[in-house]
Order: structure tokens, then sequence, then C-alpha cells
């Protein structure tokens, strides 16, 4: 199911892991922002506490999703969560997630993320702007900086005929600029933060102009990490994961990086 | 397989992963379970110019081609490849399987510098096969082991993090203890966060004279491509470029169907998944991407 409208400046979200704490002071930012429309790119669960409390501020603040990888797995009741990685330690920890997250997910949230498009075009003023998980063919796709080529890019945003397409998934974000004034952008993710060494998680305004055809702004969200670290801890998740949200490193999936990401990180 | 059964063949979806065939057969090792055999002396297929390369990686562009290998062979027994190397980061990421025994640090600076400049990633995958001298020197050679364990030391050295792959010749019961044991030893010898990729092994060329060949019943079948996620498939989204031509995939191309023509274009056409390396491909999925690009 495809949903369109015309707008000039939205917000992009990706991969809430169920950081419901970003997430509220993601919307509260972008509607300061004087957003038209904010979007969520997928993969409303994983990683963190209390998966039922990211649904009511979806709903709440009208945020129009799609489904990601992780959704369609929760809203399908499955095994996994397809998330692609290979690597057994990667795996292990994953699932530990999976399945906390699926338990604590409740019938109607399942319904919810069942029912959702797994891509969504938007008019972005002139630009025909396609919003998709993982990439345009592939809902688990990594589209990593370093390891998708300028004419690669071009190749999936000609075979959709859009202007610019927004994906997630990966965690890390960036822009590309590519030939013929087209766009690729991975908008990050509000769920953990960037491999940084840094607390806050990133949300991403497009905006269009007479004076700019396409305005990509990257926007850090501060969040209280400190409460999320808690409330992980009190739900019994492993402390790996809380040790990323304190400190900005990841310490799992890191085995799915290529080389240029893997070294920017700690471990 | 019956002999009824027909042989199901595989369309390419997109040319995601252009591999090369850059020193041909030509390596400095003899291993004992070598999928194509090669040896210093094995001449079957030749290297590659960085010519060739260069009129490769430009025909990629229109292609939309997404990243670029390196094989053989030994690739750092051509003269050109490190130039061949800095060229490909121009273009896109790419990566090169070595068996990392004759590195020189002259060649690790200067693609230390161009992956730096470049916008890609440059891998190393180095290949060994066992996590110690007595499980690897049998199959590779004597002292390979170490000499591996060097480059592999020289290339952290150089800012790299290699991903090291090793052939699975231990049971499956016994995996998390093997590759641990190995992550302990590459923590020691200074490369402090390891990558490692575990393959299966390819009943094919040198490998046959110490185990044995597929058993005709060893095929992929039509009713197995049934709910078959075919993206896992090497055929479905690469080709390699050798001296002759353009072949289905990297673990095929001594076999005479694996050529599918000179160009690109003429690379296309679906491929039937007649061998019992299809068979390895099949069950294990991904064999010969990089984790990050996965299928």
């Amino acid at each position: 199911m495809i949903h369109s409208s015309t707008t000039s400046r939205i917000a992009c979200l990706g991969g809430i892991y169920n950081n419901y704490l970003a997430l509220e002071v993601a919307i509260r930012d972008a509607r300061k922002r004087g957003v038209d429309a904010i979007y969520c790119l997928g993969d409303m669960g994983a990683f963190g506490p209390h998966p039922d409390r990211v649904f009511p501020l979806l709903s709440d603040h009208d945020v129009i999703c799609l489904q990601g990888n992780y959704d369609h797995s929760i809203g399908n009741e499955l095994n996994d969560c397809q998330c692609g990685y290979t690597d057994p330690r990667d795996n292990y920890f994953a699932q530990i997630s999976y399945d906390y997250t699926l338990q604590n997910t409740s019938v109607e949230s399942r319904q919810f993320l069942r029912d959702l498009p797994t891509e969504i075009c938007v008019d972005l003023g002139p630009l025909r702007l396609l919003l998709c998980h993982g990439s345009p063919r592939r809902v688990n796709e990594f589209l990593w900086a370093s390891t998708s080529p300028n004419h690669f890019l071009e190749h999936l945003a000609a075979e959709r005929d859009a202007d610019v397409v927004a994906v997630t998934h990966t965690g890390i974000k960036w822009h590309r600029p590519l030939a013929d004034n087209r766009h690729f952008v991975n908008v990050g993710v509000l769920g953990r933060p960037e491999n940084d060494g840094n607390q806050h998680v990133w949300y991403t305004l497009l905006e269009t102009s007479s004076v700019d055809p396409l305005r990509v702004k990257f926007v850090p969200v501060e969040y209280d990490y400190h409460r999320l670290a808690r409330e992980m801890g009190n739900e019994g998740i492993p402390a790996e994961f809380i040790e990323t949200v304190q400190t900005g490193w990841w310490t799992t999936c890191l085995e799915i990086l290529p080389a240029k990401e893997r070294k920017q990180g700690r471990w | 397989m019956t002999c009824k059964e027909e042989i199901p063949s595989v369309e390419m979806s997109h040319l995601d992963h252009l591999w090369f065939q850059i020193s041909g057969t030509f390596c400095n090792l003899t291993c004992h379970h070598c999928f194509i055999s090669c040896s210093p002396q094995n001449d079957t297929f030749g290297h590659l110019t960085l010519q060739n390369v260069k009129d490769r990686l430009e025909e990629s562009v229109a292609l939309g081609v997404k990243e670029y290998y390196f094989t053989g062979g030994e690739p750092f027994l051509h003269r050109e490849m490190v130039p061949i190397l800095v060229e490909t980061l121009r273009y896109g990421p790419a990566t090169v399987l070595t068996n990392g025994t004759i590195f020189k640090d002259e060649w690790l600076g200067t693609l230390s510098e161009a992956e730096i400049e470049s916008s890609y990633s440059l891998e190393f995958r180095v290949s060994i096969d066992g996590f110690s001298p007595e499980t690897n020197d049998p199959v590779r050679g004597k002292g390979t082991f170490q000499r591996a364990l060097k480059g592999i030391v020289q290339l952290v050295e150089y800012g790299f993090l290699p991903i090291i792959t090793a052939v699975r010749n231990w049971p499956d019961d016994q995996e998390q203890e093997v590759v641990a044991a190995f992550v302990d030893r590459l923590k020691q010898s200074g490369y402090s966060r390891p990558r490692i990729k575990i393959l299966p092994t390819l009943y094919l060329g040198a490998e046959t004279n110490r185990s044995h060949t597929y058993h005709p019943t060893e095929r992929v079948t039509s009713g197995m491509l049934s709910d078959y996620d075919q993206t896992q498939l090497v055929c479905e989204h690469s080709r390699i470029v050798t001296d002759r031509g353009v072949h289905v995939c990297p673990i095929l191309i001594e076999s005479p169907d694996s050529l599918l023509g000179q160009s690109f274009q003429q690379a296309t056409t679906p491929y039937q998944l007649r061998h019992g390396a299809c068979y390895t491909c099949y069950q294990y999925g991904s064999i010969c991407s990089n984790p990050s690009s996965a299928k």
C-alpha cells in the first residue's frame, strides 16, 4: 500500500527499537520545527524496554509508519527478526531482544505492525520521494555509506523513478547527492546511538524550497538515556545493550559493519 | 535427483558483485583443498591486466554494480595489484581475497592512504584453514600459519581490520570452542577485534584428491528452489571476469559451461544449477560475499 501526499518539509524517523523516550523528544522537536508530516521508516521494536509504549506516541502524533523487517516479524509472530546478521554472537543477542519484544508487544500492536505498508511515496514539493526500510528492493538490505557506490544508488533510484530515496536499517545516517539531481539518504535511527561515542540519537529533516531543491538536515536527539538504561536493566535486557546506550559504542551487531564503519567504533 | 527431474535455472536479478580472477590460477601456495587447484605452475587461467580491469570498471558504472571483489590464485602475485585496488576504490568498495603471506610494507602503505582518501571500504579477506599450525599447515603448506598470522598483524599495523576466512574442518559442535581459541590467538598477536568468516568445504579441484567429489544426489532440484530465497545464491547477483571472458561465479570457473560470454550483456543469461558446488552454495547461502553485504 502506498500513501501519497504533497508537502515541503518532513521529518523522517527510523529504527525506534522500543526507545519511546527518544521518540517523544524527536516528535516534539519536529513539531516545533513546523514539519508538515512525520514519517517512521520502520523497526519499532528491538533493543530497548517496553515495546508497547511506542505505539500510542505514533498514533497520538499522527506519525505515518511503514513496515521494517522487525515489524514484519513481530506482526506475523515469526521466529526471528530477519535482521540479516551472519555472526553467531550477533544472532544470539538479536534473538534475546526479539523474544523479549515479541513477548511484550500486545495483540493490537502486532496487528498494527502486520498491516503497515512496506514503502511510501511522497511528493516533497516537486520531488518524488520514496520512503522504504532497507532499500527499495529488499526490506533488510544494508545500505552502508562505504559499500554503496554512487552508480549503484543511482540505479536503485532510477529503477523506481524516485528523485529522493530515504532508508534506515543500518543504524548509521548518511546523505549522498547523485547525478541528475537525485539524492539518497539514510535517515539514521532513534533506537540506539551511532557507534561514535556519543549518547544522542538522530532523526532527519527533508525540506524543499525555491532556493534549495532539497535540504537534508540531521537532527541530534538528546534524551534521558540514564532512564532508558535503568528501565532496560529492570526489564532484564542484556548488559551489552545497556552499555551501548550509556557509552555510545556498539557492543553487538558489529560483524555486519564494513571496514570503514567498523573502524570508527571502539569494538 | 532422478533423470526425469529438470535442472533448475537461476536468473541474475542484478549485477551486485563483480569479481575479477585477477591473478588467474597462479598462487605461491599449493593448498590441498583448493577448489581450482591453484599453484605456482598452474597457468590454466592467466592474469588480467590493469587495463582489463579499468575497462570493466568503466562498464560497471552503467550497470550499477555495488561491490568489486578480487581473487586468484594469490592476487598479490600480480605486479599491478596495488594500482588495481587504488583504481577500484575510485569506483566503489573493493575486497581482495589473499593468503596474506607476501605483503610488502610499501604496498600496504599505499593502500592504506588510498582507502583513507576513498569514500569506500577496502576489505582484506585472509585465508587460513585451521586455527593453529597443526591444523592449517597440513592443508596449506609448512609454515603458512605463521606467515599468514604475520600478514594479518602487518595489515592491522597499517590500520586495516582483515576478515579471516577459514574453511570449516572441525565438527559443528566444536565450532564455538575452535573459533574462540582462534580469536584469543589473534588478540594475543595484536589483532584486538578480529573479524571471522567461516566457509564450507567445496568438493572441487584439489579437494577431491584428499576427500571426495560430490555424490550425484547432491544437486539442487526445482523442488528445492520453491520458497527458497534465491538471492542467497552467488549466481543470482554476481559474475566473474577471467582472461577468457565472463563466468557465472568464482567457484565454477573451471567448468566449461561457466563461461557465459565475453560481455556482461552476454553473461546475463540464466544459469542451470547442474553442479555439486551449487548444492553447497544452496545449503549455506552467501558463501562468497562479505558479512556487510550478506543477502
